[in-house]
């Protein structure tokens, strides 16, 4: 039976509006075979959240220019894990400098893709770990 | 980005050029290809100071008046932006450009919980007049110039300024301040808006309408393609959105009552450059040509300073690297030339650290460096249009101007750029376009250095504007106390009698300028308008 497609939700959390990123990656997953879901701007990320879970989607990409990457982030974590979704992927891309990595990393976050990371990357990462997390943690 | 596509032969011979507006440069010109595009020295330039001004618009361009260098700055508490400001007012740098914060760009007091992370991080953080109060203590509001970017309440803050500085002495027909106040390129680009279309460029019209009463020396509308671009249109995509966008303006004012003539002047523009030399040197050429023939023709604006096309022609961030940082002094170098010989008014840089966050004061005086030493040491001050008459910057000039009446005739087919933008035409066109770049950086098709070529592996690491989460608590503290000790009774009748103009298509200025000096909050104005108007909501592109 052929797998369904990888359902990704790009999210631009909290008041940052430069979403040539976001944007940019939604095409470029598009066009690598995935459902892609853009949350447009200025989203709280409890609505992020109720959006994953109305999707029912497998990642969860948010995009984030502004420096505030760590408490939204954090935010995030705590929000998915409250709903039970801690077997999404989640991925951070946006200016992110590189100490910040690790950082979020320690939070739970699979995948951190700060500017200039390559389409390439970020496919294969997704097509390698969306399925195998949820599978992992028994969800789907 | 946005350096154009060079087609090689297999001994690295370059075959082809293409820029980005599409237009191929051809290896040698010579007269004939003036011939070939119908260049007339009297139609298509004419002397500096004349119509249609391509080459400049004084007589003696830098000669007679340097240009006004404005950095982009902000940050944290008005306490600290105060000081920067002034830190560059000591340097030379000759006008202010304020950031302001997510937070107050998007109308929302610094404890209000979509505020949470964002205060002061991008810019300054303003709940009320005092804000202001302290951020421009000592600075002459009659002899500076200041830009204030922000957009979807530009209404407000340009109240804001005017009520801080009548609370200093001023007059308020002696201040200059130039509120971005463009929304449309918000919804393009950017994306700090609030409000729906209509009831945004309704706000626009009333910015601009009670400049022409009542602050003769402010310039309301700053029009972006800035934005556009660094979103990821073309040059030529650049202008022909900007001029459409001011043109959804210029209607706006119009119905009112008014000739563009009476207003027009007071326009300016904010333009980007990055990449291509001679694109964005032909780019600002024809554009000054097609603004003043295009006003004259549309909106039959004769008076001569109305027809300028002034503006601050800034090095863009899209041309930033975050790879090899140091590197983006050497942009921002040539950055600057391009600007200075595209005869800039206003210039500005982003900073060498700016891929990263807001730069660190070191970097904001390298970038104000760089614009003195072109004026001062470079031979830039020499003589106006020094690129005027090369067989080869004509050619492209024209053909420039061809490219963004193309570009302008496909948004006014579908109804002119608020239908455009409603629709999501220009967001669609801009995102696909950003897409195919990206696609071509990737493959190594177009070359950014140390990004796709001449990679080290290993990045230096910047020194990082520091953000402080104290300064929330600190701005939190000053607004809470501010609510508890102002006439509340007086912010109420403020807010209810802006409500009604808001509601009955009354000019909103006046009654904004009240609020603000009863020290009514950014958040709360900026409520009364959300439950009047609405709010945006964004057409899809998927």
């Amino acid at each position: 039976m052929e797998e369904r497609r990888i359902r990704v939700l790009i999210g631009k959390p909290g008041l940052d509006g430069h979403d040539r990123g976001a944007k940019v990656v939604a095409f470029a997953l598009k066009d690598a075979g995935m459902e892609v879901i853009y949350t447009g701007l200025h989203q709280r990320v409890e609505s992020i959240v109720n959006q994953a879970v109305q999707e029912d989607v497998d990642v969860i990409g948010l995009s984030i220019m502004s420096g505030a990457h760590i408490p939204i982030t954090r935010k995030l974590m705590e929000l998915l894990k409250k709903e039970g979704l801690e077997d999404r992927l989640v991925l951070v891309g946006g200016v992110i400098p590189s100490k910040d990595v690790e950082v979020l990393k320690g939070m739970g976050v699979d995948g951190v893709f700060p500017g200039g990371s390559s389409f390439d990357e970020i496919v294969s990462f997704i097509k390698e770990n969306a399925f195998r997390k949820r599978k992992m943690a028994g969800g789907y | 980005m946005g350096v154009a596509t060079y087609i090689k032969d297999e001994k690295d011979q370059v075959k082809e050029v293409i820029l980005q507006s599409g237009i191929k440069v051809k290896p040698v010109y010579t007269p004939k290809d003036l011939e070939e595009v119908g260049f007339s020295y009297q139609e298509d330039l004419g002397d500096p100071g004349e119509f249609p001004f391509t080459r400049a618009i004084h007589p003696l361009g830098f000669r007679s008046r340097v240009w006004t260098v404005r950095q982009y700055t902000g940050f944290g508490t008005p306490e600290q932006t105060n000081e920067r400001f002034k830190l560059m007012i000591s340097h030379g740098q000759t006008g202010l450009n304020v950031a302001f914060d997510l937070p107050t760009q998007m109308g929302y007091d610094s404890d209000h919980p979509m505020a949470e992370g964002e205060v002061g991080r991008v810019g300054m953080a303003v709940d009320s007049l005092k804000d202001f109060q302290i951020a421009f203590k000592d600075i002459r509001l009659d002899k500076i110039g200041t830009g204030l970017t922000i957009n979807a309440i530009a209404s407000v803050m340009l109240a804001m300024y005017q009520a801080m500085a009548e609370g200093y002495g001023y007059n308020k027909k002696e201040i200059s301040a130039t509120p971005q106040n463009d929304i449309l390129k918000e919804m393009v680009g950017r994306g700090a808006w609030i409000y729906p279309v209509e009831p945004s460029v309704r706000l626009i019209g009333d910015t601009i309408e009670y400049s022409v009463k009542e602050l003769p020396k402010c310039n309301p509308v700053s029009v972006c393609g800035y934005h556009i671009r660094e979103s990821g249109c073309t040059p030529a995509q650049e202008i022909a959105y900007a001029f459409l966008i001011a043109f959804a303006y210029i209607d706006e004012v119009r119905k009112r009552g008014y000739e563009a003539e009476e207003f027009v002047g007071r326009f300016t523009f904010n333009l980007n450059i990055y990449g291509n030399l001679w694109e964005n040197v032909a780019k600002f050429r024809a554009a000054r040509k097609l603004w003043a023939r295009l006003l004259r023709d549309r909106y039959n604006v004769k008076d001569k300073k109305a027809l300028f096309l002034r503006g601050i022609f800034g090095g863009g961030g899209s041309g930033m690297t975050k790879q090899q940082p140091e590197n983006n002094i050497v942009r921002g170098a040539y950055y600057a030339l391009t600007a200075a010989l595209s005869g800039a008014q206003t210039t500005a840089l982003c900073s060498f650290d700016e891929a990263y966050t807001i730069p660190t004061p070191r970097a904001a005086l390298i970038s104000l460096r760089t614009f003195q030493i072109l004026m001062e040491e470079i031979g830039l001050r020499d003589t106006v249009d020094p690129l005027g008459g090369s067989y080869f910057v004509e050619t492209l000039t024209k053909q420039m101007e061809e490219k963004i009446l193309e570009e302008m005739e496909k948004v006014e087919r579908i109804g002119g750029m608020v239908e455009a933008v409603k629709t999501g035409y220009v967001q669609k066109e801009v995102a696909k376009q950003a897409y195919e770049y990206e696609k071509k950086l990737q493959k190594g098709e177009v070359v950014k250095v140390g990004v796709n070529k001449y990679t080290e592996g290993v990045d230096m690491e910047v020194e990082l504007h520091p953000y402080d989460e104290t300064w929330a608590e600190e701005q939190i503290k000053r607004l809470k106390e501010l609510r508890a000790t102002r006439n509340n009774k007086e912010v109420q009748r403020c807010l209810k009698e802006l409500r009604v103009a808001a509601e009955t298509g009354k000019n909103v200025m006046p009654y904004l300028v009240e609020a603000c000096k009863a020290y009514a909050t950014v958040g709360e104005i900026a409520d009364v308008f959300r439950e009047v108007f609405g709010e945006h909501k964004e057409p899809s592109i998927f």
